[in-house]
């Protein structure tokens, strides 16, 4: 009986109760589950162009985010080294399109995800030598990010909004607009999106697909640039990221592997989901459900709708 | 020339089935088999015995576990971490409940544990496959993380969260603990092992391990041609659970002596994923060259400047070791994605036909 209180009632009059703790705990997994959206999408970017499963997106995250603190350190002033951190994104891409895509072109799906897979060690590898395996500090400041908490008076208490996580809701907005926009209007944007439908019909009226793959990994570098900024500033830049980052595969069930809005609904799901979980539900377990809440969704969802919310039925011809 | 198997007559179907039909097969293995059992031994101090070979070992045991599921049967899995974590805990348990019991039998024991949560997190297996399947493995991997962590009951209330390794005698020997020699344990874990790999051997050459390599390489056909996925899938995971289960409770037992939820993380799984990636799916020698080049390759990064007289740092080191293996691993999807394994398969057809480019 007390199990099913603690399930049923206890977590629904504790909600009733405290109606502030309630918006508290969205806002924190809405934020979250931003940043969970902008990892997938990073994810999405790069499946659909190229059919690849880019393990290394989370660690490109990391590596971008180090870059930034790593040439801001030198003296760089901040926004130069932003785009200079653009730039060295724009590199990593047209190395990996031509090192190591270009070799493995037309190789199975398992050994293109191992490839990423590898291109995460060693950009995790590249990126302690260069920088350092500590953690470091976002320059939020400098680059004119707010900070800084604005209480809203709400049911009687107090919910606190950071001015950082206003800002990275806004700045991930904007971000996705943009990508619509550029996907839905440029001519490379429709390219990208000839090449996610059908390799073939795309190269015979002369797109060329390893142009089209060194954009897409660009984009979801300047992706991976932007999480990084944004999840730098709420914790630190370090490598623990990673495991985090992977939290973005089960977004990508949810949503589906094809779907630019999928991966942000999914991790809007993801993020709120496993908040509420662990500050209502989490005691019963005895806390850190967060660690595995979200891919056991995944799991769930699995059973039931394996294409995800918004991906497309997968059809196997024989 | 070197590799002839001209003369080499069967006149049996027994003989013909053999698992190594050419008789120079038979001496590599005699030799092998001499080496690890006689010579290293012989001839290996404590440490090379006690930080290389029996890990060594444990991981290829491991890397055969993963090679069964991802392998032979085409189920990628991101959770072997895990599922070592399970058969290390419960043999731990099957020692606090039952002292009195053999510990080679706790060891073997252990791994059906392994094999029944590696079932249970196989069963989304039947509906998905591919990248998807990973990800539901990723679910298995930091669930039983957490519930290392939480489940106080699996490591006996104690303090620290890890669990320790009494001593235990098998025949009258310290088999482990503080005072079992390194000796004692290389000769636990290599007849175990060795053991092991014979009996995959066999099981994948069988009606078992035939209908995984149908369900890998075209699952609807193998359905027509009277296949039953759930059969194959399931008995794919648990065998490879199993393997996986024995090599974690040997890792604790026989190598590190103490454990906590760390040494089964998620790093793990990607550790024997190399092994299995580098050796060659699909190949069990495969795993025990895979298993030597991962796991002694840094070893050997790390020796290497001390050798030359360059002083690096330990951790400077270990991103080197990093960089150098995701290099490798991309290096070698790129030229020869089989791995290892069809390297010494195509040097075996080299040597056969020399002088000659062609046979």
């Amino acid at each position: 009986m007390d199990l099913l209180n603690e399930i049923f009632v206890a977590p629904f009059v504790l909600i009733g109760e405290l109606p502030d703790l309630f918006v508290q705990t969205i806002w924190e997994g809405f934020v979250a589950g931003i940043l969970y959206a902008l990892i997938a999408l990073g994810f999405v970017l790069i499946f659909k162009a190229s059919g690849v499963f880019n393990f290394a997106q989370g660690i490109m995250v990391v590596f971008a985010a180090l870059t930034l603190v790593g040439l801001h350190a030198l003296g760089i002033p901040a926004w130069i080294a932003l785009f200079l951190t653009i730039g060295v994104m724009a590199l990593l891409a047209m190395g990996i399109e031509r090192v190591v895509l270009r070799p493995l072109v037309g190789q199975h799906d398992a050994i293109l995800l191992m490839a990423t897979i590898g291109l995460t060690l060693f950009l995790k590898g590249a990126g302690e030598s260069i920088f350092g395996g500590e953690p470091k500090t976002m320059i939020t400041t400098e680059l004119g990010l707010p900070t800084g908490v604005t209480d809203l008076e709400m049911f009687g208490g107090l919910v606190s909004l950071q001015h950082l996580d206003i800002a990275a809701v806004v700045i991930a907005t904007v971000m996705v607009i943009a990508l619509a926009i550029f996907f839905s209007k440029t001519r490379i944007g429709r390219a990208l999106r000839a090449v996610a439908d059908d390799h073939q019909a795309a190269l015979s009226v002369g797109i060329s697909l390893n142009q089209i793959w060194a954009i897409v990994w660009f984009a979801a570098g300047v992706v991976a640039l932007v999480t990084g900024i944004m999840w730098g500033a709420r914790s630190d830049v370090s490598f623990a990221l990673e495991v985090i980052a992977l939290k973005a595969l089960a977004v990508l069930i949810l949503g589906g592997f094809t779907s630019i809005p999928g991966a942000i609904v999914g991790g809007l799901i993801i993020g709120i989901g496993e908040k509420i979980f662990e500050v209502y539900w989490g005691g019963l377990f005895g806390g850190g459900v967060e660690a595995w809440f979200a891919y056991m969704l995944a799991l769930i969802f699995l059973l039931f709708r394996p294409q995800g919310l918004f991906g497309e039925k997968i059809i196997e011809r024989v | 020339m070197f590799y002839r198997e001209a003369g080499q007559f069967k006149t049996n179907y027994k003989a013909d089935q053999a698992i190594f039909p050419i008789l120079q097969d038979k001496i590599g293995l005699g030799v092998i088999l001499v080496i690890a059992a006689v010579i290293i031994p012989f001839f290996g101090n404590d440490f090379f015995i006690n930080s290389i070979m029996i890990p060594f070992l444990i991981f290829s045991l491991a890397a055969i576990g993963l090679n069964i599921l991802t392998g032979y049967c085409g189920q990628l899995s991101l959770g072997t971490g895990a599922f070592m974590g399970v058969g290390a805990y419960s043999c731990y348990k099957l020692v606090t409940i039952f002292p009195d019991v053999n510990i080679l039998i706790h060891v073997l024991l252990s791994g059906f544990f392994a094999a029944i949560v590696g079932c249970v997190f196989g069963l989304p297996s039947l509906r998905i496959k591919g990248l998807y399947l990973a990800i539901t493995t990723l679910a298995a991997q930091f669930f039983l993380e957490w519930a290392f962590i939480r489940v106080a009951w699996l490591y006996n209330y104690n303090d620290s969260g890890a669990i320790e390794v009494p001593t235990k005698t098998a025949f009258g020997i310290a088999v482990t603990g503080a005072s079992a020699t390194p000796m004692t344990r290389y000769f636990v874990v290599l007849g175990i092992v060795v053991a092991l790999t014979w009996v995959a051997s066999n099981v994948i050459r069988g009606r078992i391990g035939r209908s995984w390599m149908m369900i890998r390489d075209m699952d609807i056909a193998a359905e027509l041609m009277g296949i039953k996925p759930l059969n194959a899938k399931l008995s794919a995971f648990a065998m490879s659970s199993y393997y996986c289960g024995v090599a974690g409770a040997l890792m604790v037992f026989m190598w590190l002596g103490a454990a906590e939820v760390e040494s089964f993380n998620i790093n793990v799984s990607f550790q024997v994923l190399f092994m299995v990636i580098i050796g060659g799916m699909g190949s069990l020698i495969g795993c025990f060259m895979g298993a030597a080049l991962i796991f002694i390759l840094p070893i050997v990064i790390r020796s290497a400047p001390e050798i030359v007289g360059l002083n690096i740092g330990a951790a400077t080191a270990e991103h080197i070791t990093q960089l150098i293996i995701g290099s490798l691993i991309i290096l070698f999807l790129i030229v020869e994605p089989h791995g290892l394994a069809r390297m010494w398969q195509i040097g075996k057809e080299k040597l056969r036909n020399w002088p000659f480019p062609y046979g």
